[in-house]
C-alpha cells in the first residue's frame, strides 16, 4: 500500500472518532443546510436551472478551444498579459519573474484553488517575496502554517478560542471570544497591507468568453481591494472556467452562491477585462492572466470523466458527502478535496498513489444530488475504481472476486454459505472485537446483527408450499 | 515561453472524443434529454420577480432588509439633502470621498465638508481614511438587492470598497428587475467598450470564516446605504 493511502486511512480513522471535530463540523454546514435550502427555494425550478446550467458548461468545454482563444484575443486586445502554461511549475516560473521585473516585494493574494493547487505562495515566498493571504480563512490557515480545510470555508475546523490564541501568539493581539473582534483585528492588520502591497494575485471564478473578462466572487471584498489598489494584478485560472457569455453570469451567479455559500448571491461579483484603461482613474497599470493546464487537458482526453471540467467549485458536494462530514479536508492530502478532489486527484497526480480516494465512498450519491452542474461525481468514482483495478489489481484480490462471483451465481452455494454462517456465528463471542475476528472491521465500533436460521426465502417457499 | 500552441493542439485532439450531453446520462430514473440547443432565457427558472415598480422596490427593500443594506427611497433632493446630512451628523463625518456625477456632486454641496474626488490620481491615504465613498451607479437589481457599479459610473475601483461606508445614490429608472435585465443594460450603455472593472455589490462586505458566524466588514464597507431618488 503507498504511504499516501497509509496516512489516509489512518488520520481518518482517528478524525472519525473524534467527537469534537464532528461537532465543529456540524455546527459549521447545519447552519450552511438551512440557509442552503431556503435560497433554492427562491428559484422558480432549481433542477432546471441545473440542467441549464450542465448544458452551457458542456457547451463551453466541448468547444474550450473556440471559446479559449475569443476569451484571449478580447483580452488582450485592452492591453493584458496572457500566459499560457502546461504545468503548475511554468505558471509559478513565470509569475515569480513578473515579480522581479517590476521588483515586488509585497504581495496580496485573494483566495484562488489554482493558487494551492500549484504551491504558488510558496515559490514566490522562496524568491524572497512577502505573500499574505487576504480571504479571512485563508489568513487564517496561514497563520496556522496548514493547507485550507474546505474549498470554499478554509477555516470551517477552528473554534473562535482557537483563532483568538494563533493571533495572540502570531500578531500579539489581545484575547477575545468575540468573532466580530477577531475578524477586525484581521481588518486592521490586512488594511495596511492592500495599501503597501506592489502586486495582487487573485483566482477566477468564471473566464467570459464574449467580453474576455475574468468574473470573482468574493465575500469580504478582499478580491476587489487586491485588484484595485497594487500597480500589478495577476489571475491564475484553469483553462476549463470558461463561460460563453456574459449574460450566463445571471444563471452561474445565483447558483454558485446558493449552492456553495447559502446565499442569493455573494457579495461582490467583480468583472475585470483589463488594466487600467485611458481616462481610469485608478486600477493596476498591468493585468497579467496566466491560463493553467497542469493536466486539465488529460482530463478533457477523457470523454466518459470530461463533465468533471465543468466544476465552478463551489463546494455543495463536500457540504453534503458523508466521508468528507467524518474525515475532515486535511486528510485527503489533497488540494481539492471532498468527492470532487477524489474523483480529480487520480487525473491529477496519478491514479496509482491516489486510487484510494475512489474507494472513500459509500456511493450514496448525494454529491450528484448537491451538485449544481449536474456532474454525475458517484458514477466517476465507479468509473476510477474500475480503472484502478484495470491498472493495477494483485492477484489475490482478483482471485477472491473470481470466488465471490461463483458463490453469486449459484444459489446453492449461497445457501450453504448462509447456513455455515449461522452455525459460525454462535462461536462468534469467543473472537469477537478482537484482532482474529473475521468481521473485525465491522465489529471494532458496531455491533454484528445476528444471521437468521430461517432466510426470507424459506419463509417465502413454506407460505407458498 | 507561453506554451499556447501546445495547449490547444491538446485541446483539439482530446476533443476528437465527443462527450455525451449532460442529462442524457445521469442515472436510472433520471433521464431528463438536454435542450436542443443550449439555453439563453433563464428567467423561467431564477428567483421570480414582479413587473411593476412598486413590486421591484418592495423586493429590493425586503432584500436589502436580510443583507443589512439601508435602502431608502427619497421624494426629491430636498429630502435626500436632509438625510444626508442626518446621516453625516449621526456618523460624525469629517471627510467624504466622491466622484463627479449629477448626483454626487449635489451631494457633495449639500455636506459642504472636505473632499477627496477620485476622478483623476489620487492618494490611496487619503482615500482610505476618509469617512464615507458616496457614488453613482449603473443599476439596481431587485432579485438579489445588488448594486451595479463600473470604474466609469462610480468613480473607479477603489472609492465603492475602501472607505467604511458605502452610499450610493441611484434614481428610480435604474432600479431593474434581475439579472438578465442588469447585464442587458450593460451592454446597452458600453456596448463592446466595458469598463475595465465592473461589480454587483450584494450588500456590506461579509464574512462567516469565524465558526460561521456572520461578521460584516471583513475588508470593504461595514454598511452600505442607497438612496433611492
Ligand atoms: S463538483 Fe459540483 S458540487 Fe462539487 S464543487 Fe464542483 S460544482 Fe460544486
Amino acid at each position: 500500500m503507498s504511504t499516501v493511502a497509509q496516512t489516509f486511512k489512518e488520520t481518518a480513522r482517528r478524525l472519525t472518532r473524534d467527537l469534537r471535530h464532528r461537532e465543529l463540523i456540524q455546527n459549521a454546514l447545519g447552519k450552511y443546510y438551512v440557509g442552503r435550502d431556503e435560497k433554492k427555494a427562491r428559484f422558480q425550478n432549481w433542477q432546471e436551472a441545473r440542467q441549464a446550467a450542465a448544458e452551457i458548461k458542456w457547451d463551453a468545454v466541448n468547444h474550450l478551444d473556440k471559446y479559449l482563444e475569443e476569451f484571449v484575443s478580447k483580452l488582450e486586445a485592452r492591453g493584458t498579459k496572457v500566459f499560457w502554461a502546461s504545468t503548475g511549475q511554468q505558471a509559478c516560473d513565470y509569475i515569480v519573474e513578473v515579480a522581479k521585473k517590476r521588483n515586488v516585494r509585497s504581495i496580496v493574494k485573494s483566495k484562488a484553488m489554482t493558487g494551492e493547487e500549484i504551491h504558488l505562495a510558496q515559490a514566490l515566498e522562496k524568491s524572497g517575496v512577502e505573500v499574505v493571504e487576504t480571504d479571512l480563512g485563508e489568513y487564517i490557515v496561514q497563520l496556522r502554517e496548514e493547507p485550507p480545510y474546505h474549498i470554499v470555508f478554509p477555516a470551517m475546523h477552528l473554534t473562535r478560542h482557537e483563532i483568538s490564541d494563533l493571533f495572540t501568539k502570531k500578531l500579539g493581539t489581545a484575547p477575545t471570544d468575540n468573532p466580530e473582534e477577531l475578524t477586525m483585528i484581521a481588518r486592521r492588520t490586512l488594511r495596511k497591507k492592500y495599501c503597501a502591497a506592489d502586486m495582487g494575485i487573485s483566482g477566477a471564478n468564471f473566464a467570459v468568453a464574449e467580453t474576455g473578462m475574468i468574473s470573482l466572487t468574493t465575500n469580504e471584498g478582499n478580491g476587489r481591494l487586491s485588484t484595485s489598489l497594487p500597480k500589478v494584478h495577476v489571475a491564475v485560472i484553469g483553462i476549463e472556467k470558461v463561460l460563453p457569455t456574459l449574460d450566463d453570469l445571471a444563471l452561474f451567479l445565483p447558483m454558485l452562491a446558493t449552492a456553495g455559500a447559502a446565499q442569493a448571491v455573494s457579495c461582490y461579483n467583480t468583472f475585470i477585462g483589463g488594466p487600467r484603461q485611458d481616462g481610469e482613474s485608478d486600477g493596476p497599470e498591468e493585468f497579467h492572466v496566466v491560463l493553467l493546464d497542469n493536466g486539465r487537458t488529460r482530463l478533457l482526453a477523457d470523454a466518459e470523466q470530461r463533465d468533471t471540467l465543468h466544476c465552478i467549485r463551489c463546494g455543495a458536494c463536500l457540504n453534503v458527502c458523508p466521508i468528507y462530514k467524518n474525515i475532515g479536508g486535511h486528510t485527503y492530502g489533497t488540494t481539492y478535496m471532498g468527492p470532487i478532489g477524489s474523483v480529480l486527484t487520480p487525473h491529477l497526480r496519478g491514479l496509482k498513489e491516489w486510487k484510494h480516494l475512489s474507494f472513500a465512498s459509500s456511493l450514496c450519491g448525494a454529491c450528484t444530488e448537491a451538485c449544481p452542474v449536474k456532474i454525475d461525481l458517484h458514477h466517476h468514482l465507479l468509473q476510477n475504481r474500475r480503472n484502478a483495478i484495470r491498472c493495477a489489481s494483485p492477484w489475490w484480490e482478483k482471485l477472491i472476486f473470481k470466488g465471490f462471483v461463483t458463490l453469486m451465481n449459484h444459489p446453492a452455494f449461497y445457501r450453504l454459505g448462509v447456513k455455515l454462517g449461522w452455525f459460525g456465528q454462535k462461536f462468534h463471542w469467543l473472537v469477537k472485537g478482537t484482532r482474529l475476528d473475521p468481521m473485525y472491521a465491522w465489529t471494532q465500533s458496531r455491533e454484528a446483527p445476528p444471521l437468521a436460521l430461517h432466510t426470507f426465502k424459506d419463509y417465502w417457499r413454506r407460505k407458498k408450499s | 515561453m507561453s506554451e499556447r500552441e501546445p495547449i490547444l493542439g491538446r485541446i483539439r485532439e482530446a476533443l476528437r472524443a465527443a462527450a455525451p450531453k449532460p442529462g442524457l446520462l445521469s442515472g436510472p430514473g433520471q433521464r431528463v434529454p438536454a435542450h436542443e440547443k443550449r439555453p439563453t432565457d433563464f428567467r423561467p427558472w431564477l428567483p421570480a420577480v414582479g413587473e411593476s415598480f412598486d413590486e421591484r422596490a418592495a423586493l429590493f427593500a425586503k432584500n436589502s432588509a436580510e443583507l443589512k443594506t439601508d435602502f431608502q427611497l427619497v421624494a426629491d433632493r430636498a429630502e435626500l439633502q436632509t438625510k444626508l446630512v442626518a446621516l453625516a451628523h449621526a456618523e460624525g463625518w469629517k471627510k467624504i470621498a466622491t466622484h463627479a456625477g449629477d448626483l454626487t456632486n449635489f451631494a457633495f454641496a449639500a455636506l459642504g465638508m472636505p473632499v477627496v474626488r477620485t476622478d483623476s490620481r489620487y492618494d490611496v491615504n487619503e482615500l482610505e481614511s476618509s469617512d464615507a465613498g458616496i457614488t453613482e451607479c449603473d443599476a439596481l437589481v431587485a432579485q438579489t438587492g445588488s448594486v451595479v457599479v463600473t470604474t466609469r459610473s462610480a468613480g473607479g475601483r477603489a472609492l465603492s470598497v475602501l472607505p467604511p461606508h458605502h452610499v450610493v445614490l441611484a434614481r428610480r429608472d435604474q432600479l431593474l428587475r434581475d439579472l438578465p435585465a442588469a447585464f442587458a443594460a450593460l451592454k446597452r450603455q458600453y456596448g463592446s467598450d466595458y469598463p475595465s472593472m465592473m461589480c454587483l455589490i450584494t450588500g456590506p462586505s461579509r464574512t462567516g470564516d469565524i465558526e460561521r458566524i456572520l461578521v460584516l466588514g471583513a475588508h470593504g464597507p461595514k454598511k452600505l446605504t442607497i438612496f433611492c431618488l
